[in-house]
C-alpha cells in the first residue's frame, strides 16, 4: 500500500524520533512511504486565529504537493482534521474545492489509518508500566477519531492502561490559544498535568504533538515526573 | 443590570476570577455533576442524537419561518384577549414595559427568572420610574438581595456562590439567624417571597418557548415560582426573544424535552406550563391583563448571516456546563449576562466587538460545546467566524499579529520559502537551548516560554532523515 506522510510542521522541526517511529510502525505493515517534498504547514494557525485568506496558500501547497498520494497518513489528529476542512474553505471556488475534496478523502490520522485501513489493531508494541491516554479534542470531536487509539493501545504488551479523570476536557493547547491567553492555558493545563499525576502511571499518551507539547512543557516546567509519549512511539516501542 | 456589567477589561475580568479558588472549585463541581446528569438523561431517553437533529429542524424550520411565525403568534395572543408589543431595540422593550405598569399605577413587580430582561436592562428602568422589584427564581433573588451582583451562568445564576456566603447575605440584608443549610436559607427566602407574591399587582415571567399555533407562552421551572408570578398579579407581562417560538405543542415537546434533559438532566421540570391569554370567565386565578412584548434587539440583523444558527439556542447551557475555558474563569469574566460558549457568540452580535471582541479568543476550539448542545448549534464554528470577521472584515488585530500572519501566507505557501524560515528560526534558537529546552524565550516565545519549557529544534528534521534513509521524491 503506497502511503505518503504528512509529517507536520512540529513532527518535522521539534519530534523527528515521533516521525520515524511512525515510519518503522507502518513499514512493519507492509506500506510504502513517501515523503511529498513540497509539504509546509496545512494553515491551521492562521486559520484557526481568523486569517482564513492568508492561510489558502499554505492550503493550495499543501493541496498540489498531496495531489497525486494515494493515502495520505499523518501522526496529528488535528492536522488531519485541517486536511478534512479544506473542502468547506474553498467552498466558493469550484476547482480548488473539487481538489480539497479528493486530499479530504484520502486523508488519515496515524491510528485511524491503522485501524480502520490496515485492519490492525496488534502492531507487536511491548512498553512495561503504567499509562493514560489523553484523547485530544479536535482529533476525537473534529476529526471523530476516539476508538482507533484505545483499540491499538490495548494491545500493547506490559502496558496497562488507566483512565484520565476529566480526560475529555482540553489541555489548553489551542495553537496561539496557549500564548494569546496564557492566564486561562495556564489553569487549564495545570489541571491537566495534575489529573494525569494522580492516575500514578509512568506514561502519558496523546495523538498529537501539540498537546503533549503544551503537557509535558508544563509538567517540566513544574517540576512533575512523567513521560510524555506520541503513540507512535508507543506503537513503536519493543522493550 | 444590562448585557454588559463590567468596565474592566477582559484580562483583568479573568486575573480577577482566576484567583478566586472557591468559585473554581464550585465551578467545577457544578459543572461535572450537571455534564453528567446531561449525559445520563440521553442516555436514558436513547437515540439521543436523532433527537438533536430534530431539535435542530424545529429550530431551523422556525427560524426560516419566522415572519410567519411571529404574525401567527401575534394573532393568536391578540385573540385571545392578550396585547402583543414588538420592540426593536432593548430601550422600546423596557419603556412599553415600564408604561404599562405607570398607567396600571403598579408599584410591586414580581419576576420570574428572565435573561431577555437581564438584558434589556429592565429592573432598572422600572426601580428608575418608582417600582419596587423582586426577583423570585431563587437564584436570582439571591443576587438581587446581594446588591446585583451579576448572573454567572444562564441557568443557575447564583452557580459562583456557596451556602457560606449566601447565608452571610441573607443575615446581613434580610434578618436571617439560622444556619447555612440549604433548607433552612430557601425556607427563609420562601416565607420573604410568599409576602411580595400576594402584594405585587404586576407579573413579569420570560419565556421559554412561545407556541404560534395557539397563541401561548411556556414556562420550566422547578421552583413554582413561575406559576405564582403568573396566577396572582392582576397584570402579568411576558418578555421573550423574538426568536423563541415553536410552531405547536407537537414541536414543544420534543423541545422541552432537550431542554431539561440538557439543562439540569431531569425527563422533565417540576413545573412545565403553558399559559394562553388572561384570565377567562369562570378561571380561578391568571391575570386580568396579559402582554407580551417580543424583544428583537438585534437579533434580526443576525438572521441570514453566516451567525443564524446561533438563534437556535434553547438556553439551556449545556455548552456552559462542558467548557474547558469557563469551568476555570467562571461565568463573571465573560462581562455579559450571557457566558460560557453560547455567550462569546451572542455577546458580540447583540452587544458588539467593542465591548466583547476578547470572548471568541478565549476558546482553544474544541468543539465540547458543538457536541453537548441539544439542538446542534455549531458554537465552535461560530467561534472561528466571529475571528475571521475580527481580524479580517474589522482589522481590529494588532499590526504586528497583521504582519506576522501575512509573513505566514508567504512562507507556507512554497517549500523553500518555508526551509528558509525553518532554518532561520532554528539557528535563532540554537543559543537559547540548554539541556535540549529552552526555558526563556525571547518575543512571542518568551509567552510560551513563561509557563512551560519549549522544546529544542532538533539536530535533524525529519524530512532531512527521511531523504537521507528513504531517498526523496
Amino acid at each position: 500500500m503506497k502511503v505518503s506522510l504528512f509529517i507536520t510542521c512540529l513532527v518535522d522541526m521539534f519530534y523527528a524520533d515521533v516521525g520515524k517511529d511512525m515510519v518503522e510502525v507502518l513499514e512493519r505493515q507492509g506500506c510504502e512511504l513517501s515523503f511529498p517534498k513540497g509539504q509546509v504547514c496545512c494553515g491551521q494557525p492562521a486559520y484557526n486565529s481568523g486569517y482564513v485568506e492568508s492561510s489558502k496558500a499554505a492550503m493550495k501547497n499543501m493541496i498540489k504537493t498531496f495531489e497525486h498520494a494515494e493515502y495520505i497518513v499523518t501522526p496529528s489528529g488535528s492536522c488531519a482534521r485541517m486536511f478534512k476542512l479544506y473542502p468547506e474553505v474553498f467552498n466558493d471556488d469550484l476547482q480548488w474545492r473539487d481538489k480539497a475534496q479528493k486530499l479530504a478523502d484520502k486523508t488519515y490520522e496515524f491510528t485511524q489509518f491503522l485501524v480502520d485501513v490496515l485492519e490492525v489493531e496488534n502492531v507487536g508494541a511491548k512498553l512495561t508500566g503504567k499509562a493514560t491516554y489523553h484523547p485530544s479534542c479536535h482529533m476525537t470531536r473534529l476529526l471523530g477519531a476516539k476508538e482507533q487509539p484505545k483499540k491499538l493501545l490495548a494491545q500493547v504488551e506490559g502496558l496497562e492502561m488507566i483512565p484520565l479523570p476529566n480526560g475529555h476536557n482540553c489541555c489548553g493547547f489551542g495553537g496561539t490559544f496557549s500564548v494569546k491567553m496564557g492566564d486561562i492555558s495556564e489553569q487549564m493545563v495545570d489541571e491537566k498535568v495534575n489529573s494525569a499525576m494522580e492516575t500514578e502511571v509512568d506514561y502519558l499518551i496523546g495523538a498529537d504533538c501539540g498537546c503533549l507539547m503544551n503537557i509535558g512543557g508544563r509538567a517540566e516546567r513544574t517540576g512533575k515526573s512523567i513521560r510524555v509519549m506520541h503513540i507512535a512511539q508507543v506503537l513503536n516501542s519493543r522493550e | 443590570m444590562s448585557m454588559k456589567f463590567s468596565t474592566k477589561n477582559f484580562n483583568e475580568r479573568t486575573k480577577d476570577n482566576i484567583s478566586d479558588d472557591f468559585m473554581r472549585k464550585a465551578v467545577a463541581s457544578a459543572q461535572e455533576r450537571l455534564h453528567s446528569r446531561q449525559l445520563d438523561a440521553a442516555e436514558e431517553l436513547g437515540s439521543w442524537e436523532e433527537w438533536r437533529s430534530h431539535g435542530e429542524e424545529i429550530r431551523q424550520h422556525v427560524l426560516e419561518n419566522l415572519d410567519y411565525y411571529l404574525y401567527q403568534l401575534s394573532e393568536n395572543v391578540a385573540e385571545r384577549g392578550g396585547h402583543v408589543f414588538f420592540a426593536k431595540t432593548a430601550q422600546e422593550a423596557s419603556a412599553y414595559v415600564r408604561d404599562v405598569i405607570v398607567k396600571k399605577e403598579g408599584k410591586k413587580v414580581v419576576k420570574s427568572k428572565s435573561m431577555v430582561t437581564e438584558e434589556i436592562n429592565l429592573n432598572a428602568v422600572l426601580e428608575e420610574a418608582g417600582c419596587e422589584v423582586i426577583e423570585t427564581d431563587l437564584g436570582e433573588y439571591i443576587l438581587q438581595v446581594d446588591d446585583h451582583d451579576p448572573p454567572s451562568h444562564i441557568v443557575a445564576p447564583a452557580l459562583h456562590k456557596n451556602r457560606e456566603q449566601i447565608r452571610a447575605v441573607f443575615t446581613e440584608k434580610l434578618d436571617y439567624k439560622n444556619t447555612s443549610k440549604p433548607e433552612e436559607l430557601a425556607l427563609h427566602a420562601r416565607e420573604k417571597l410568599r409576602q411580595e407574591f400576594l402584594a405585587a399587582d404586576i407579573g413579569i415571567t420570560g419565556c421559554n418557548f412561545a407556541i404560534a399555533e395557539t397563541g401561548s407562552i411556556s414556562l420550566v421551572t422547578n421552583e413554582g415560582n413561575a406559576r405564582l408570578v403568573s396566577a396572582l398579579p392582576k397584570t402579568q407581562i411576558t418578555v421573550m426573544g423574538m426568536e423563541r417560538i415553536v410552531p405547536s405543542f407537537e414541536e414543544f415537546e420534543v423541545l422541552v424535552s432537550l431542554l431539561t434533559r440538557s439543562a439540569v438532566g431531569q425527563k422533565l421540570t417540576s413545573y412545565v406550563t403553558a399559559l394562553t391569554g388572561p384570565r377567562d370567565a369562570g378561571d380561578a386565578d391568571g391575570p386580568e391583563e396579559f402582554h407580551l412584548v417580543i424583544v428583537d434587539n438585534g437579533r434580526s440583523e443576525i438572521l441570514g448571516t453566516e451567525f443564524q444558527s446561533v438563534l437556535q439556542c434553547i438556553r439551556c447551557a449545556a455548552c456552559v456546563n462542558v467548557c474547558p475555558v469557563y469551568r476555570h474563569i467562571g461565568g463573571h469574566s465573560y462581562g455579559s449576562i450571557y457566558s460560557g460558549p453560547i455567550g462569546a457568540v451572542l455577546s458580540p452580535l447583540l452587544g458588539g466587538y467593542d465591548d466583547f471582541k476578547e470572548l471568541p479568543f478565549a476558546s482553544t476550539l474544541c468543539g465540547a460545546c458543538t457536541d453537548a448542545c441539544p439542538v446542534k448549534i455549531p458554537l465552535h464554528e461560530l467561534l472561528h467566524q466571529h475571528r475571521r470577521v475580527i481580524v479580517e472584515e474589522e482589522g481590529r488585530s494588532p499590526i504586528s499579529e497583521k504582519l506576522a500572519m501575512k509573513a505566514f501566507g508567504i512562507g507556507a505557501s512554497s517549500n523553500p520559502l518555508y526551509s528558509m524560515g525553518a532554518k532561520v528560526a532554528s539557528t535563532a534558537m540554537k543559543p537559547l537551548t540548554k539541556n535540549n529546552r529552552i526555558s526563556k524565550g525571547p518575543g512571542p516565545l518568551k509567552d510560551w516560554t513563561d509557563l512551560r519549557e519549549f522544546p529544542a529544534v532538533g539536530n535533524t528534521r525529519f524530512r532531512d532523515w527521511f531523504y537521507d534513509q528513504k531517498g526523496g521524491k
